[in-house]
């Protein structure tokens, strides 16, 4: 997981994104900043809507069209991104920054076989010759381990089942040996074993290649094992980044504790209640005015709904930031939570329901 | 099984549902067959909650659709209580859908987007009665209710105005309002969040303890079919496995393929070792011209050449367990 060659690839600063439709500006990034060092996996995890496609996307300048504005930094390299013209940013997508989306079926041009997918850019960006191109694909098809690689490269995409199809995807956004990869939510589509295969495979180039990875998943187990930091995200805004061991030893985000509190774990017995969040994520058009969580936290009090909570550290730890007021584990949580039962709010009963009323 | 046998069913008073040997083959040209489902047999208790759960292009799915004949198996018998539903009439099994209902995995392209909420959840009733409207709509704003939409602001609203989350929400109460015996659920969450699987699965267990129903829970998440199921089958290229209590399952499992699925779940423990080498490289074999003997040797690290000649039938391995392996993981008396 972690690289040999240390110094930040990737520093993204105060990065706002809003799509302007009809009904208003829907505000699907507000102000996330983040670094990345070389080699490193970052995992950005969050539920539909919470913004985590769009940063990702934001930053290799994927969003197109009139209405999308992206206002801040992203310093990759020492060059902003954000600012450079398109034909600059052509030149590093695929030999400085490449990307890996959720469906494989529909990232693959359907039309085109296998091989001249994966050689078109080497031969755009690398200008190597046809045949030195066709070498070097069939290198990388047998690097993420598809059987017979000379003969995939005639395939088309609708011959491969989708664990080889997200291979290929794999295989042609490695091609020219990118330092940034972004993976978004690349195994969502996908049975568990081949997810468990996928992500092995990304490790293992990542490892390889000393590239950093940013992976987008709503799947909190999938960025337990395999990143190094974590960045939790709801409703367009950062609400909790920490090494991934570090949160996952200590949550502190209520929005964090109840993702995981909702996932159904193999180790506690059948029909066990779920701890379901309440309600839905809020409207990006117009966000709640104090911390967005709050409509939906068993810990909320007066203050959470008027005042957004900053994004800070607290105590000794300064890698370990969270955006709360009472945050998990407070003796301030633990008061709001016991009058929100009493109140009957629905967020604190879901919650007090699950763990037997044990409050 | 990834073999065959009826060692596990039990006796025929205790069931709602009895499948046995079914076999769904579809042609794919060429005059190929898909072996979809190859002779599996199961049944589902009263009451109780079934888990079926493998990978895609099991035939997890199939065998749901099956049970309510859609399509007809094309062999193999579905006993619902007395009668053999695979031998009636199209008509004589029109009526008896009111008994068996189902809900698919995508909740958004199962509704209609050019009707309203309330006329979705109303159609049934029209073909089903009663026929009378208020009554109707009595019926359809408990149903929606009962599933957490409130009526009077989801009524007249379309499909495209509400969240995944929602839409399954309205597609269970479109299914519930006949009130069937037996609801098939066929992936219900696999397409949400998990803040709002969670929601959903909580729902599935209160339904089913207010309306008495029977489920059969479709799934590919082991961890998802474990907390609702009360009995799982684990089914691999068109067979059965693996049959047990879903605690049993996760204490001890005894076919290969069971536990390479669960060593597959990501687990939200950054603590948990990862196992680097685990299925490698290997892809579910084409059901066109699947393995012989037992079907998943080609993926088994206990495979042996017995695998290949002999088909593994399904033995005892505690009351309700059952394995078919011939090399299980735990003993299993001969």
């Amino acid at each position: 997981m972690s690289g040999g060659t240390v110094g930040t690839l990737l520093e993204v600063r105060d990065l706002h994104t809003t799509f302007s439709i009809p009904a208003g500006d829907v505000r699907a990034v507000r102000g996330v900043s983040f670094d990345l060092e070389r080699g490193r996996t970052l995992g950005i995890v969050g539920e539909s809507g919470s913004g985590k496609t769009v940063l990702a996307r934001s930053i290799m300048r994927l969003n197109i069209g009139t209405n999308v504005t992206t206002t801040g930094t992203a310093t990759f390299d020492g060059r902003d991104v954000l600012s450079l013209p398109h034909a600059a940013m052509q030149d590093l997508w695929g030999p400085e920054m490449a990307m890996v989306f959720q469906d494989p079926m529909t990232a693959l041009n359907p039309l085109v076989r296998v091989g001249r997918q994966l050689t078109e850019h080497l031969r755009h960006h690398l200008g190597v010759s046809k045949a030195e191109a066709d070498r070097t694909a069939v290198e990388l098809l047998r690097e993420v381990r598809i059987p017979e690689p000379e003969a995939r490269l005639r395939a088309y995409p609708h011959e491969l089942s989708g664990g080889m199809r997200q291979r290929v995807c794999i295989a042609i956004a490695l091609a020219c040996a990118p330092s940034l990869l972004f993976a978004d939510e690349p195994t969502t589509a996908l049975d568990v074993t081949v997810q468990h295969q996928i992500l092995n495979l990304l490790g293992r180039e990542q490892a390889d290649r000393d590239m950093a990875m940013v992976l987008v998943t709503h799947d909190l187990g999938v960025v337990a094992g395999r990143t190094d930091e974590t960045l939790v995200m709801y409703a367009g805004t950062v609400v909790e980044q920490a090494p991934t061991r570090a949160l996952f030893a200590d949550m502190r985000h209520p929005y964090s504790e109840a993702l995981l509190r909702s996932i159904p774990r193999t180790n506690r017995p059948s029909h066990t209640r779920l701890a379901a969040i309440t309600g839905r994520p809020p409207d990006l058009i117009a966000p709640p005015a104090g911390c967005a969580f709050s409509p939906r936290c068993p810990y909320a009090q007066d203050r959470c709904h008027e005042e957004a909570p900053p994004l800070a550290p607290s105590g000794g730890d300064a890698s370990h930031a969270f955006a709360c007021w009472t945050p998990v584990g407070s003796p301030e949580a633990a008061e709001s939570f016991a009058r929100n039962v009493a109140d009957g709010l629905p967020s604190a009963v879901a919650v007090d329901l699950a763990s037997g009323g044990a409050s | 099984m990834a073999g065959s046998g009826k060692a596990h069913l039990r006796a025929a008073d205790e069931v709602l549902v009895r499948v046995e040997d079914l076999v769904v083959e579809f042609p794919a040209g060429r005059g190929r067959t898909v072996k979809a489902v190859s002779g599996i047999s199961l049944d589902i208790a009263r009451g109780e909650t079934l888990g079926l759960v493998g990978e895609s292009g099991c035939g997890k799915s199939t065998t749901g659709k099956a049970i309510i004949q859609l399509p007809p198996p094309t062999s193999g018998s579905v006993h619902h209580g007395l009668v053999d539903l695979t031998e009636l009439s199209g008509e004589a099994m029109r009526r008896r859908r009111t008994d068996v209902q189902m809900i698919f995995q995508d909740p958004i392209s199962s509704l209609n987007p050019r009707r309203t909420v309330g006329d979705i959840v109303a159609e049934p009733l029209r073909v089903w009665g009663p026929h009378g409207r208020d009554e109707q709509r009595a019926l359809v704003d408990r149903m929606l209710e009962a599933v957490g939409i409130d009526p009077e602001v989801a009524r007249d609203k379309h499909p495209h105005e509400f969240s995944g989350g929602q839409c399954q929400r309205i597609s269970i109460a479109r299914s519930l309002v006949v009130d069937p015996e037996l609801l098939i659920c066929d992936e219900p969450v696999s397409a949400l969040d998990v803040s709002v699987q969670a929601q959903i699965l909580n729902m599935l267990e209160d339904l089913k303890a207010e309306y008495g129903l029977t489920l059969v829970f479709i799934a590919h998440d082991l961890a998802v079919v474990k907390n609702v199921s009360d009995r799982v089958a684990v089914m691999y290229l068109g067979k059965l496995c693996e049959v047990a209590g879903p605690d049993a399952l996760f204490a001890e499992a005894a076919h290969p393929y069971t536990a390479l699925l669960l060593d597959s779940i990501p687990e939200p423990d950054p603590t948990v070792e990862l196992d680097e080498g685990l299925s490698e490289g290997l892809e579910l074999p084409s059901p066109i011209e699947p393995p012989s003997g037992c079907r998943f040797r080609t993926r088994c690290p206990h495979a042996t050449e017995r695998c290949a000649a002999e088909e593994p039938q399904m033995r005892r391995v505690a009351d309700g367990h059952h394995v078919a392996c011939h090399h299980p993981l735990v003993a299993v008396a001969e």
